[in-house]
């Protein structure tokens, strides 16, 4: 999923609107956690605080609960994502492809996986397989995937963009 | 609709088909996606409006066509003709009649008359490339949703049951349990609701098949899940699929709507009685949720722990009520079944073990991709016939099977049959189809340390063994590898393999130890040579 910024305030009201639409789809049923968290991380990049409790009051669920199943899921973030955002397929064949490399050049020149740089500029996160196993390895660059991806090549797109 | 306005809608669909003097089958499957046939198809589909040729051909786009390696990959259908790395500056030369134009494809051209594509049977994937999924007519072209018509029309809940039980369907989710005895438990049960669940979580680090099915046939596993729902007494069915898998969801949720807009799904299905709704929860990546207990923790929104077995899903499921949950691939196989007859199913495969398997060829290997072969072939013939062999003269040292709950064949057990027990008998496991080929540059102690930090990872920490023997091995591993081991780790190793094996809660912990042990039992040199007092370098050299 492509990284989201900061929006303008009136882009902002409308996202508590649809995080609304998407509580009520679901009859505000503590059932649909998921799903709402889901909703929720589309329409605002990631999970901050105040929204796991207003999610909590909404589904009148305990807090702990909410916080529990956030925490539990790899796909949720409670951090705001960067600018950019490499997820590296660290899947069988990616690894077998040298996948391991390419993590360790985002490691060494933006921040650790699972992690966001200091800027906030690129974040990077290990996936497992993503799927395109025959095209190893592969890496989904701001929701795009990118096959066969070498070194020079990541190297070459982080100074495009202009990591240091 | 009934069952005769679909055969109407079949024949109606063929007819406008065969007038057509060309379809171009572009595949748009996740693979042939990240290799550009997304400018291919746009490219193809305004050559055909620039020459006007809208009335004669047209584009489509399908599911994997099995040579990912090669993709993007194009059909063409009055030929058969299959062409590889084709870019969009190929668009006029697909559209053209002319011979001259065409020969520009001629190097792209792939023979389809090579063991990759002989050697394989195709059932589950015998759409995927053919059909369009995102296209109810196509699916029905091809005699989609006539398996469904006739059972609702022509069979009890309990002949459906029968057919499925003389085909031998095992599941293949990785455990291999009898299709039909499951149903049958599920159907017994007098509670009511009773859910239908497919497992479409996929959590095995190296595979792709369940993805492909999505993507490329979504119809036929909606329509496995409806006969399901029939033959067992459900009216509500869920796809718990991962959340990754952007595409497959898009294209599930598309194929829902229009079996919906059909009355093929939903109340009164083909005007019978009948009624099956299908919705769609989406995983949010944790491996274990594909355990079916915890699946079914996920689907109702809570953290996806695994429980303990018993109670079972067919008696207590999701809600606390009956509940059957399959994999992808095994709903995949129902259609075919009903339509052809479960002594057809069985007549294919061997021993136990009937039908095909699909798998995903990876790693060091000539012809990455999809593949579906018949039960009981050798493992050789995969590897060498259709996979291509290994490339750049390295070798061929090991295959793994199973992900991280499988194990690694040796060369010495290339002639075993690729069947559940004799798979089993050699320490690995059928699992779900990914197969992963290492050559001699591998380490195997370093595939063991790949495995055992994926379950670290995804364990979920229920139960201790697993939580804290999960870290301990992997401790050790890399203590190994980097030349630091004792020379008792090796001990310790196996001693820890035996706690997680016998008192894990759940099958993510059970089975974590099987890389280790398999690389232990065919690689252990490997081991002992890293632990030696003087270090050998990590990558196995022997
Ligand atoms: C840790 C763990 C992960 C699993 N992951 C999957 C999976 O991703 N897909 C799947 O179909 N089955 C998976 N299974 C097996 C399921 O629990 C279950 O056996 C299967 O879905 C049953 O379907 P089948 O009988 O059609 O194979 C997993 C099991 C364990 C223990
Ligand atoms: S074996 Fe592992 S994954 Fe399974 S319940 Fe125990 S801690 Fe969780
Ligand atoms: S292992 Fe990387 S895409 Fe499958
Ligand atoms: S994705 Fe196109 S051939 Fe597999």
């Amino acid at each position: 999923m492509p990284a989201t910024t900061a929006a303008p305030d009136s882009v902002r009201d409308n996202r508590e609107k649809m995080l609304e639409r998407a509580m009520s789809r679901h009859n505000y049923s503590g059932d649909a956690l998921i799903e709402v968290l889901h909703a929720a991380q589309e329409l605002y990049g990631f999970l901050p605080p105040e929204l796991l409790k207003k999610v909590a009051r909404k589904l009148k669920l305990p807090p702990s609960r909410v916080y529990g199943v956030a925490t539990f899921y790899h796909f949720f973030s409670l951090q705001p994502k960067g600018e950019h955002f490499f997820q590296v397929c660290t899947g069988t064949a990616c690894y077998v492809a040298g996948a391991q490399e390419l993590l360790n050049v985002l490691e060494r020149r933006c921040a650790k996986a699972g992690c966001t740089s200091p800027d906030g500029k690129v974040s990077v996160q290990a996936a497992r397989c993503i799927g395109s196993c025959g095209l190893a390895p592969a890496v989904i660059y701001d929701g795009r995937i990118l096959a066969r991806v070498t070194e020079k090549q990541l190297n070459e797109e982080l100074d495009r963009i202009g990591v240091s | 609709m009934t069952l005769d306005e679909l055969i109407e809608r079949q024949e109606s669909e063929r007819e406008r088909q065969r007038k057509l003097k060309r379809r171009i089958l572009c595949c748009t499957a996740a693979g042939c996606m990240s290799c550009g046939a997304e400018s291919v198809r746009k490219a193809v589909a305004a050559e055909i409006q620039a020459e006007g040729k809208e009335a004669e051909m047209e584009v489509c786009g399908t599911g994997c066509m099995g040579l990912c390696s090669r993709g993007p990959l194009v059909r063409t259908s009055d030929d058969g003709a299959l062409y590889g790395n084709v870019d969009a500056e190929d668009a006029a030369a697909l559209v053209s009649e002319a011979p001259a134009a065409y020969a520009r494809l001629g190097v792209k051209r792939i023979d389809t008359s090579a063991p990759f594509f002989t050697k394989q049977k195709k059932i589950v994937l015998a759409h995927s490339g053919e059909v369009d999924p995102e296209r109810l007519n196509d699916y029905i072209a091809a005699g989609g949703y006539q398996a469904l018509g006739r059972a609702l029309a022509e069979m009890t809940p309990e002949e459906v049951i029968a057919e499925i039980r003389k085909s031998g369907l095992r599941g293949r989710g990785g455990a291999g349990y009898p299709t039909a005895l499951k149903w049958e438990l599920v159907a017994k049960q007098s509670a009511t609701p009773k859910y239908v669940v497919c497992n479409a979580d996929e959590g095995d680090p190296g595979a792709f098949m369940d993805r492909s099915i999505l993507e490329g046939d979504p119809h036929l596993v909606l329509e496995g899940m409806a006969i399901a729902g029939y033959a067992v007494g459900a009216q509500q069915g869920y796809i718990y699929v991962r959340g990754e898998y952007a595409l497959a969801i898009q294209r599930l949720q598309a194929a829902i709507r229009q079996a919906e807009r059909e009355r093929l799904l939903g109340s009164r299905v083909f005007d019978e009685s009948f009624q099956f709704r299908i919705d769609l929860r989406i995983g949010a990546g944790a491996f274990v949720c594909g355990e079916e207990t915890a699946l079914i923790a996920s689907i109702e929104g809570r953290r996806g722990q695994p429980r303990q077995r018993p109670p079972y899903p067919p008696e207590s499921g999701l809600w606390g009520q009956p509940t059957l949950i399959n994999n992808v691939e095994t709903f995949a196989n129902v259609a075919p079944i009903l339509l052809n007859g479960g002594e057809w199913f069985a007549s294919i495969g061997s021993g136990a073990s009937k039908g095909t398997k699909v798998f995903a060829l990876a790693g060091k290997i000539a012809n990455t991709g999809l593949i579906e072969v018949p039960m009981g072939i050798p493992l050789r013939e995969i590897i060498f016939d259709i996979g291509g062999g290994v490339p750049g003269g390295g070798g061929f040292k090991a295959a793994q099977t199973g992900g991280p709950s499988g194990g690694c064949i040796p060369a010495e057990y290339l002639d075993t049959p690729v069947d559940y027990e004799s798979l089993a008998a050699i320490g690995s496991i059928m699992g779900s189809g990914g197969l992963i080929v290492m050559d001699q540059a591998s380490s195997m102690v370093d595939v063991a340390r790949f495995f055992m930090e994926f379950c670290m990872d995804e364990s979920c920490g229920k139960c201790i063994p697993c939580r804290a023997g999960t870290v301990q091995m992997h401790d050790i591993l890399t203590r190994i590898l980097q030349g630091e081991g004792a020379p008792d780790d090796i001990e310790m190793l196996e001693r820890l393999c035996v706690v997680l094996r016998e008192t894990s809660l759940c099958g993510l912990g059970q089975t974590a130890p099987n890389p280790v042990l398999s690389t232990l039992k065919y690689f252990r040199h490997e081991y002992e040579q890293l632990v030696q007092p003087k270090p050998a370098a990590a990558g196995g050299e022997s």
